[in-house]
């Protein structure tokens, strides 16, 4: 059963937003790791690109296939979990944790809220099987 | 693994698992009215020793190989063992292609890996693909690559790089928004000057060492100027031999590597196929195009190889690919590759101090005779300017001609204001006797 913390934010397309004030730090969930397998590389932006909502601002690479990441806000980055560079695996052990990717700071603070809560994305997961 | 075509007998067992009664059905999606629809207008079938007289005649009217011939200009003259294409002929590396399940195909990833490894050794550089086509096209995509890495346009190129080489660059990037600035040489060095080009819209400084004159390039200090405006510095190598003599492009600072390796061991053959050399530092690597052999353990711990980052490449990442190039020149590189480790470090240092000791005895000669100079003063390995009293291209006609030496290569086909000069190119293969026969035949006319 993944794991889902209550206090943050979901999409379908399985990232995780953690929003604290004006940013927004950004991950993929549990489910994603699980289901990518070992991560071995992810493919970041740089600090000040800026993106729309839904677009793609990276990739995620694991032994198996490769993703792409959406940030589901619209907003710039302003920071890089550049630890991830060294150690990609910690996107597997630590998904909501030590393997943040990205902080953006938001365009509109209030998009976060339309995003789903935990109980909306487990009862996604159940959908999708 | 042998590549073998299909018997007729297996061709009607496909045809029949898929329901269809003639191999043409499968192209019926093609409009009948682009179809061909006859025989192609080729000769009747001629009994083996018919078409080995066709081909010798054929090959007769190239009198040009077997002059003695001081051409050089991007495609060289050197010595191959006899062992480089008795092992290529073997039937599973000459008939093998691009493997596509690669991990079947260990012994060509092996060889893969060691060229690659040879082509990093040789070039001081961190990494190197598995080959490019050649060293027109992996120039090309290094000014590609510069702009990925660095997200600008322009690219600063030395017109000291081979004028061709410059040509197919300009052709591969002319839909892609490249900026392309040329700058000029100094005319008494033969090296490149107009270095204020270089500002913060550059993605690459590229330069050519040896260059196109022969002329060795200052390296160090070119790549200094590239990274003082945030450039990349690419080194572009027409003669693979120098890198057994000169100082490696990597350890002057270069971040792109880019040449050709047809001087090791691979016939001339009128242009082609030749070998394109690519290498970068490891921290490029996944801006890098083509493929990439590696190192891999399975599950017991045994050593095995694989085709890897492979997320670079169209197949598995269309829009994101780092290049359309999904294969190699592999039998080539297999040859270069017998050619490196057949002569290994010694026997190469060797070949490239024949060269640049031929080719200084030439200049010496040459410059010797009334009303003939080298107009380049900076170092050179075995290619080099001469300037004389009249046109080059009348020069060179009269020692082709009257004298049956291919005498060099005028650089009017490509520079304007030269019109007098020519460029000479010695190699191993060039003995002491018609060093002194071409500075006759020029001094007697």
């Amino acid at each position: 059963m993944a794991n889902i913390p209550e206090n943050l934010r979901y999409t379908k397309d399985h990232e995780w937003l953690s929003v604290d004030g004006e940013t927004a730090a950004l991950g993929i969930t549990d489910y994603a790791q699980s289901s990518l397998g070992d991560v071995v590389y992810i493919d970041m932006p740089r600090v000040g690109d800026k993106f729309g909502a839904h677009e793609a601002f990276g990739s995620v690479e694991s032994v198996k296939a490769v993703s792409e990441i959406f940030t589901p806000i619209a907003g710039e980055i302003v920071e890089l979990n550049n630890g991830l560079n060294d150690t990609p695996e910690k996107v597997n052990s630590d998904p909501y944790g030590d393997g943040w990717m990205i902080k953006i700071k938001m365009e509109n603070a209030g998009a976060a809220d339309a995003l789903l809560s935990a109980e909306e994305y487990e009862e996604y997961l159940s959908t999708i099987g | 693994m042998r590549y073998i075509p299909n018997s007729p007998e297996e061709r009607e067992e496909m045809l029949a698992t898929v329901g269809l009664k003639s191999a043409e059905e499968l192209f019926r999606s093609i409009p009948a009215d682009v179809q061909l629809n006859r025989a192609l207008k080729i000769t009747e079938p001629l009994a083996e020793s018919e078409v080995i007289a066709a081909m010798e005649s054929m090959a007769a009217k190239n009198t040009g190989a077997t002059k003695p011939s001081f051409l050089g200009a991007g495609v060289y003259s050197h010595y191959s063992p006899t062992i480089v294409d008795h092992l290529i002929q073997r039937s599973e590396f000459f008939t093998s292609y691009t493997p596509y399940q690669p991990e079947i195909s260990q012994g060509t990833l092996q060889y893969i890996f060691e060229f690659q490894t040879l082509i990093c050794q040789l070039t001081g550089m961190e990494v190197a693909n598995a080959s490019m086509y050649d060293g027109s096209t992996s120039m090309a995509e290094a000014y590609l690559m510069a702009r990925r890495v660095t997200r600008r346009d322009r690219i600063v190129v030395a017109k000291t790089v081979h004028p061709e080489y410059r040509e197919v660059a300009r052709t591969y990037g002319q839909h892609g928004g490249a900026d392309i600035v040329e700058i000029d040489f100094n005319e008494d060095t033969g090296r490149i000057s107009g270095l204020d080009a270089l500002d913060d819209k550059t993605a690459a400084l590229v330069v050519q060492s040896p260059n196109f004159f022969g002329c060795i390039e200052d390296l160090k200090s070119l790549a200094d100027a590239a990274h003082a405006v945030g450039a990349l510095f690419v080194v572009v190598v027409t003669e693979a031999i120098s890198l057994g003599l000169l100082k490696s492009p990597g350890s002057c600072g270069a971040d792109i590597v880019v040449g050709e390796g047809q001087s090791f061991g691979i016939p001339m053959s009128f242009g082609g196929p030749h070998v394109g050399l690519f290498a970068t530092q490891e921290k490029f690597v996944r801006q890098m195009p083509g493929r990439l052999a590696g190192v891999a353990y399975d599950k017991n711990g045994n050593r095995g190889f694989v085709l890897t980052l492979s997320t670079r490449e169209q197949h598995i990442r269309r829009e994101k690919a780092t290049s359309n190039i999904c294969t190699n020149q592999g039998l080539i590189a297999l040859a270069a590759t017998i050619y490196m480790e057949a002569m290994g470090k010694k026997g190469l240092q060797e070949v490239a101090t024949q060269n640049a000791q031929k080719a200084a005895y030439a200049a010496k000669v040459i410059s010797a005779i009334d009303g003939y100079s080298l107009p380049f003063s900076a170092p050179r390995f075995n290619e080099f300017v001469v300037r004389g009293p009249q046109p080059a291209t009348e020069t060179l006609e009269r020692l082709r001609t009257s004298n049956g030496i291919l005498g060099g290569l005028a650089l009017s086909k490509y520079y304007r204001g030269h019109d007098n000069d020519f460029l000479v190119c010695v190699t191993e293969t060039t003995s002491r006797t018609q060093i002194d026969q071409l500075a006759d035949a020029i001094s007697n006319g």
